[in-house]
């Protein structure tokens, strides 16, 4: 049993012959402080896996639990308080606020968190330090460049320190040397022992994970486990 | 960073939409308010003017005799036994609650007389008091000061072929025509008005009349209060208010006052549209938005509560200026309404405003509740595409 455990998960959408599996019967267990890729084609059900291990999307069957908490058998309002406690979210496509600064963006999971205005600017300040960007935290997003969107995105998944950061797609709309540059910033949370769940569909970004499950028609098609991070991996599988 | 920072940017990142919200309950508040304020400033203005009018009570004798009429009106016992009030008695009417409301009262004392070849009636009549009373007449002449002189209505002096400055004798009393009435269109045409005095004289009713009119200020007191106060300390006469007068002048009003409140309805219906239409395009707009802060972990109820504080701040926002311009609206149209002399200027009333307030953002939050809630029932994957 690990920290998160996956039991025979079902998604279908649709009904009757319209049905689709996005995910079917799919069993895994995550440690603490692991740091897990979900590779697979489009459609493979990566991001619908994503999105319940994130606590949005019901599985039609199966259990899905962090910590022994069964996600799915809590009100809307007890897995709205998991979200905001122990889930970080960083999109692909960053989802900054565009009317609000780097600052106010990051401050955002603070809104319902009772802190003093002080204290949820000091962490705020504190998160974007982290990801290198002390310096323009007055800025709106769109004068700042793609790279530095997805670190604030980040910034914003770890402001309120969850045990759990949930990646769709990271690196997905930047270059190759801001990607690789944001892999390095997940792979240091990483070693805070964040756990991290990362979907991506390149191998060179999977390889910085330690473990990398591969995804088909919604189903794990295969698993390995990396020796070293960016290093050889071993099929398992 | 709070709901409100949230609220707050929001509104001013979509400042047109804000405004539309604005103006749609702008336009209500203030229409509601200047309508009001108009139909309450009609109402100051047409009290205020009571006395032109005329009098609106009439005091009459108890009596179980045939009726005597006098302009259309019920006026109690009839001709030469009929039971009489005793003036003095009339003074009790300063003792009344609502005494500051009397504006005259008018004694008259009634009996025939004849002038001549004709049997006419003779009426007493306090001259000063029937200024007010009577602002319809227009005299040829002038009012009699002397004790022993009288003013005829226009049909007395065309029959009787008397004019302003003869002299006539009546039950032979020597009397000055001092002058003689336009044509009222009312039976006064047909009347001998003499000083009160004079006539009581003549007609042998010393301390006695027969009826007595009261123009009565409505302002602050219903007619029928009135009415009922004067019964108390006259319980040997039969007060009645003049209902034509006061039902005809409060239905002009009242009629004014139902369409206002149609019309302010219809408006508030129309703004309450504005704002939910908006609202509504509002967090269609937000999907994402939305999602994002619920994959962050914002309750359905914070979601609630970001919907409804913008339109809260809108519509108090609204509430406040609505009220401001109502009042402006109807300084500048009472005039229009009150045939260039309104009454008073209308003035910043602090309960209206507050109610104005309150009701705005009841409105507003009401006509946001069901996107607020559309919002926050927004499936959060479904929402953000992304995941």
């Amino acid at each position: 049993m690990g920290y998160m455990n996956a039991e025979n998960l079902i998604k279908q959408y649709g009904s009757g012959g319209a049905t689709v599996t996005a995910v079917d019967g799919i069993s895994f267990g995550i440690d603490t402080g692991e740091f897990v890729a979900i590779m697979g084609e489009s459609g493979s059900g990566k991001s619908t896996l994503l999105s319940v291990l994130g606590g949005l999307n019901s599985p039609t069957s199966g259990r899905f639990s962090v910590d022994g908490v069964d996600i799915y058998a809590l009100t809307s309002d007890e897995r709205a308080d998991f979200r905001k406690t122990s889930i970080g979210f960083v999109f692909q496509n960053f989802h900054l606020l565009p009317y609000l600064t780097l600052a106010e963006n990051v401050m955002l999971p603070l809104a319902i968190v009772k802190m003093s205005k002080k204290e949820k600017l000091s962490a705020a300040l504190d998160a974007l330090a982290r990801v290198g960007l002390q310096g323009k935290t007055a800025r709106l997003p769109n004068q700042i460049s793609g790279g530095e969107q997805e670190r604030v995105a980040i910034a914003r998944a770890i402001v309120n320190r969850p045990p759990i950061i949930l990646a769709d797609e990271p690196t997905g709309n930047l270059d190759t040397r801001t990607g690789a540059e944001i892999m390095k910033l997940l792979s240091a949370l990483n070693h805070e022992r964040i756990t991290v769940i990362m979907v991506t569909h390149s191998n060179d970004y999977a390889h910085h994970a330690r473990r990398l499950i591969r995804l088909s028609d919604g189903r794990i098609a295969g698993e390995e486990k990396a020796i070293t991070q960016g290093g050889t991996v071993r099929g398992e599988g | 960073m709070t709901l409100k920072n949230i609220a707050i940017s929001n509104l001013r990142r979509r400042k047109a939409r804000a405004l539309f919200v604005l103006a749609g309950l702008l336009i209500g508040v203030s229409t509601v308010i200047g309508l009001i304020s108009l139909v309450q400033e009609m109402k100051n203005d047409i009290n205020h003017k009571l006395e032109m009018y005329g009098a609106n009570i009439l005091i009459v004798p108890k009596t179980e005799n045939l009726s005597l009429t006098y302009g259309g009106l019920s006026l109690g016992g009839v001709s030469f036994d009929m039971t009489e009030i005793h003036q003095d008695e009339l003074d009790k009417i300063k003792t009344i609650k609502n005494s500051a409301n009397v504006a005259a009262v008018g004694p008259m004392v009634l009996g025939p007389v004849t002038l001549g070849d004709h049997r006419i009636l003779m009426a007493g009549v306090d001259f000063r008091a029937a200024e007010i009373l009577r602002p319809w007449w227009v005299l040829r002449g002038k009012i009699p000061v002397e004790e022993n002189s009288v003013v005829l209505g226009a049909d007395t002096s065309k029959v009787s072929g008397v004019k302003a400055g003869d002299r006539v004798k009546i039950q032979g009393r020597e009397l000055l025509v001092t002058g003689v009435l336009e044509p009222t269109g009312s039976q006064d045409d047909g009347l001998v008005f003499a000083p009160l005095a004079t006539a009581q004289s003549i007609l042998r009713k010393q301390n006695r009349v027969s009826m007595a009119e009261v123009a009565a200020l409505c302002t602050g007191c219903p007619i029928p209060e009135m009415v009922s106060q004067i019964s108390e300390v006259l319980p040997s006469a039969n007060v009645m208010a003049i209902q034509q007068v006061v039902k005809g002048r409060m239905e002009t009003i009242g009629h004014f006052q139902n369409f206002s409140y149609g019309v302010s309805a219809l408006v508030l219906l129309v703004g309450c549209l504005m704002v939910f239409v908006t609202m509504m395009g509002s967090v269609r707009e937000r999907t994402v938005e939305i999602g994002i802060f619920r994959a962050m972990g914002f309750r359905k109820s914070h979601v609630i509560r970001i919907v409804l504080l913008e339109a809260g701040m809108i519509s108090a926002a609204a509430g406040i200026m609505g009220y401001f311009v109502g009042l402006g609206a109807t300084r500048a149209l009472l005039p229009l309404f009150t045939e260039g002399h309104g009454h008073g200027a209308v003035s910043f009333d602090p309960v209206m405003a507050g109610s104005a307030f309150l009701a705005s953002i009841i409105l507003g939050i009401t006509a946001s509740l069901y996107p607020a809630l559309m919002a926050s029932r927004l499936d959060p994957n479904e929402a953000l595409r992304a995941l």
